[in-house]
């Protein structure tokens, strides 16, 4: 049995079925961080202080706290890592599959790099006792990022297969699998989306 | 209709008669076998849903006395000598209302026929996305064996009601944390579900099917698919912060200086409880619509094929339909008027509710319109979707009141308020379900099921339905709160209405007893049902005419069918025949 419309697009909606299903994934991932980021305004209008106390002492601004460059920093590897993911797809509708491995190599070596920085920022945080539980700036700056945390090493390990066991598919079918690297890259492009909004949101605002 | 029973079985029972028993059965990618998986389960977790509120009912006519019968089998923290304690009615309470939503009727109205009609009546050989489906399905296992699990976890299952509200549930026992992670795992479920079902419909459709062609049925499933996809992941974001707050300690939904047993709470405090309900009722307003419109979709089948006769407005339905998905992400708060949100809040959120009601009444007249002139068959599916009509009809309008804030507030939290949810949820919805059940069931066993039986349980169903629920309103009327164990023995303004709590929970009772010879015709039907013809309610859809009964095989159909008209065709004046089958090419009529 053959499904329909897994690799050629349909003719009257003018595309393929990952391609709408992926559409519709980030729709309700869409909602889920709206979800959150309400929250986070919900709460931030309620409190009579923002970021507010923390350890006794009272802070007035985000980036007292948190480490702006460090976050600079970070925002930088993901667009970065966002073009790589553009060029493996591009390497491969160019069929050149050796550059393709190179592009997606630095995808989820810059993917790593994200977390390493993460890891120091989160680490910092521990090491001053500004834990989750010490006040709600803290607490969702915990949530937000690091559901994208998990959405990071998600997409990571989406590549990685793509890196590895699952490139044999370019042998057998190159159309279906440069479809597939393409909508890992609109996932991964999703998830550097998601972080442009919460840099500012967190540390800037 | 022969030449479509004659599926080669080379051709596509191929993979099937290779595949072990586990690929089959078990671990099956065919829509078919995950939709009648999805059904076992499904009724199963409404018998068990019952089962907990048939318990709790024995509390609520005869407060403090010994359960008979069974009594002994349940241990000294639930029932020490057979009596209910006030903690294990509390979970009684929050898990039936759980367990009927999320693990009985929406995996039914969506997992069920939704997996097994929607392919076969748009002419798609499967859903989109096979693997995804298989996933789908025992995602929401894993979430029901979890919830299921928590009744034995150290202070019993959930306590804090279906809705889970904050502060009460983060400072809750262990089940709760168990109640959010089997949340996290339907919601899981539901939305890979969706991804699914919206892609199948879009891009699956058969030659010639277009979407206004399409049978209601997949309209209705088609929108609530949406409604899955959009309003449950805040849900699931509700669910994250409290489980943040029950494991982290963090304080996303607990105000400063709450006082618990005389103690300040020790945590940073700053949130708002107002904010969990805001995300969750951003889910379950929705949510009812979930409940609702496959329910709509199926008696509007039923209907059709069974008054000879083309759904009076067909395409003012789907319009409604569309305009009732979109509104219902904007009604939430008329569940929060009595929270204090503010007057202007009130003011929108009551307006906004107003206007849903008008696509719900227009689509309910539709129904009925549909029945005019023409000749009705009082076959079993059709009594059950004719029971439908009026109590949809209560559950709605006793809906009115509620959602004018002036009027909400006296009835807010009353029993009136369960009465209406349950004529929507239980006499409405559980009874279309039934008539899908019966309408499909030669569709997916080639066999059909005993109609004195099946008549049995309608009359039985629907009596004993409206003793149960219609006392609630008028219990409500007279302001006895919803969540009293005693059943309001010691209110005062409760006397004068307590007698129906016997009335209601002995209904209850024959209302079980009624659902036996549907458990005991089901089973029997399987294997000894009289044999089905093909097209056994000369139905116009693909799902009759296209495929055999059952289906053979992975892939559905022979050759994919291609369509030509609409898919209500019934009494046609230009042919012969009072159906005329959606893929009937035009060139055989004129043959005729």
């Amino acid at each position: 049995m053959q499904i329909p419309f897994t690799v050629a697009p349909r003719p009257d909606t003018g595309v393929n079925n990952a391609k709408i299903g992926v559409w519709l994934f980030l729709a309700s991932e869409v909602m889920l961080f709206g979800g959150l980021f309400s929250a986070y305004i919900f709460l931030r209008i309620g409190a009579p202080e923002w970021p507010g106390e923390i350890g006794g002492h009272m802070y007035e601004r985000a980036s007292d706290i948190l480490n702006v460059p460090l976050a600079t920093l970070n925002t930088l590897i993901l667009i970065g890592s966002s073009v790589t993911m553009v060029m493996s797809w591009a390497s491969l509708a160019m069929k050149r599959f050796d550059r393709y491995r190179l592009y997606m190599g630095a995808t989820i070596a810059l993917g790593f790099a994200f977390l390493i920085v993460k890891a120091f920022e989160y680490g910092e945080k521990f090491s001053h006792g500004y834990l989750p539980a010490e006040n709600n700036f803290l607490a969702i700056y915990f949530v937000l990022t690091g559901l994208h945390g998990l959405h990071v090493i998600g997409g990571i390990i989406v590549n990685m297969y793509f890196m590895w066991p699952g490139a044999r598919m370019w042998k057998t079918d190159p159309k279906r699998f440069t479809n597939r690297i393409e909508i890992a890259g609109l996932y991964w492009h999703f998830v550097d989306l998601v972080w442009i909004f919460l840099f500012p949101t967190i540390y800037l605002l | 209709m022969a030449d479509h029973a004659a599926v080669p079985e080379g051709h596509h029972g191929e993979d099937v008669h290779h595949a072990s028993f586990w690929r089959k059965y078990i671990f099956s990618t065919d829509h078919k076998v995950i939709g009648i998986q999805y059904g076992i389960t499904a009724l199963l977790f409404l018998l068990f849903g019952f089962s907990l509120v048939m318990l709790l009912r024995w509390q609520l006519a005869y407060p403090g006395e010994p359960v008979p019968l069974i009594g002994w089998l349940f241990t000294d923290d639930t029932m020490p000598g057979g009596i209910m304690l006030p903690e294990f009615y509390n979970q009684l309470g929050a898990m039936h209302g759980t367990i009927m939503v999320f693990l009985g009727i929406v995996p039914l109205a969506v997992g069920a026929f939704g997996n097994y009609i929607v392919p076969l009546q748009i002419g798609a050989p499967d859903m989109a996305f096979p693997k995804l489906n298989m996933a789908s399905y025992w995602v929401f296992v894993v979430g029901g064996l979890v919830m299921l699990g928590s009744f034995f976890v150290p202070a019993g299952a959930a306590k804090a009601g279906w809705t889970s509200y904050a502060p009460l549930s983060v400072i809750e026992s262990m089940g709760q944390t168990m109640w959010l992670i089997g949340m996290v795992f339907l919601i899981t479920s539901s939305l890979l579900g969706a991804v699914n079902f919206l892609t199948t419909i879009v891009q699956l459709r058969a030659e010639g099917m277009t979407f206004m062609r399409m049978p209601f049925f997949v309209w209705a499933q088609f929108i609530t698919s949406f409604l899955l996809l959009l309003a449950f992941p805040p849900l699931e974001a509700a669910s994250i912060l409290q489980l943040s707050d029950r494991l982290l300690d963090t304080s996303f939904f607990m105000p400063s200086g709450l006082v618990v047993s005389g103690e300040v709470v020790d945590v940073a405090g700053g949130g708002s409880p107002l904010l969990w309900q805001h995300l969750f009722w951003f889910l379950a307003h929705p949510e009812v619509y979930v409940l609702v419109l496959p329910a709509m979709g199926i008696v509007a089948e039923i209907i059709a094929n069974n008054s000879r006769k083309p759904l009076r407005g067909y395409k003012v339905m789907v319009y409604s339909l569309i305009f009732l998905g979109f509104m219902s992400f904007i009604v939430w708060a008329h569940h929060m008027f009595i929270t204090g949100m503010g007057q202007v809040m009130s003011v929108f959120f009551q307006t906004t509710t107003m206007i849903i009601s008008i696509p719900s009444v227009i689509i309910l007249t539709a129904l009925f319109l549909s029945l005019w002139g023409g000749s009705i068959r009082f076959t079993t599916p059709m009594l059950f979707a004719l029971g439908f009509l009026p109590m949809f009809g209560i559950g709605g309008l006793t809906g009115l009141p509620l959602g004018l804030a002036p009027t909400d507030i006296p009835l807010h939290d009353t029993y009136y308020v369960i009465g209406h949810f349950h004529y929507v949820v239980a006499p409405g919805t559980i009874l279309a379900l039934m008539a899908g059940i019966y309408y499909w069931f030669p569709k997916m066993t080639g066999r059909t099921m005993n109609d004195t039986l099946g008549k049995i349980h309608f009359w039985g169903t629907i009596v004993s339905m409206n003793f149960i629920f219609f006392p609630m309103l008028i219990q409500g009327m007279a302001g006895v709160s919803r969540r009293l164990y005693d059943g309001g023995e010691i209110y005062a303004h409760a006397q004068d209405v307590i007698v129906y709590n016997e009335v209601m929970s002995i209904a209850s009772w024959v209302l079980f007893v009624f659902q036996i010879p549907f458990i005991v015709n089901l089973l029997i039907s399987m294997k000894k049902g009289k044999k089905a013809t093909e097209n056994h309610w000369d139905a116009t859809t693909l799902e009759w005419t296209a495929a055999p009964s059952p289906p053979v095989g992975h892939g559905n159909f022979h050759d994919l069918p291609e369509v030509y008209r609409d898919p209500y065709e019934y009494s046609h004046p230009d042919h012969d025949e009072d159906y005329w089958p959606q893929n009937a090419p035009p060139a055989e009529a004129s043959e005729d």
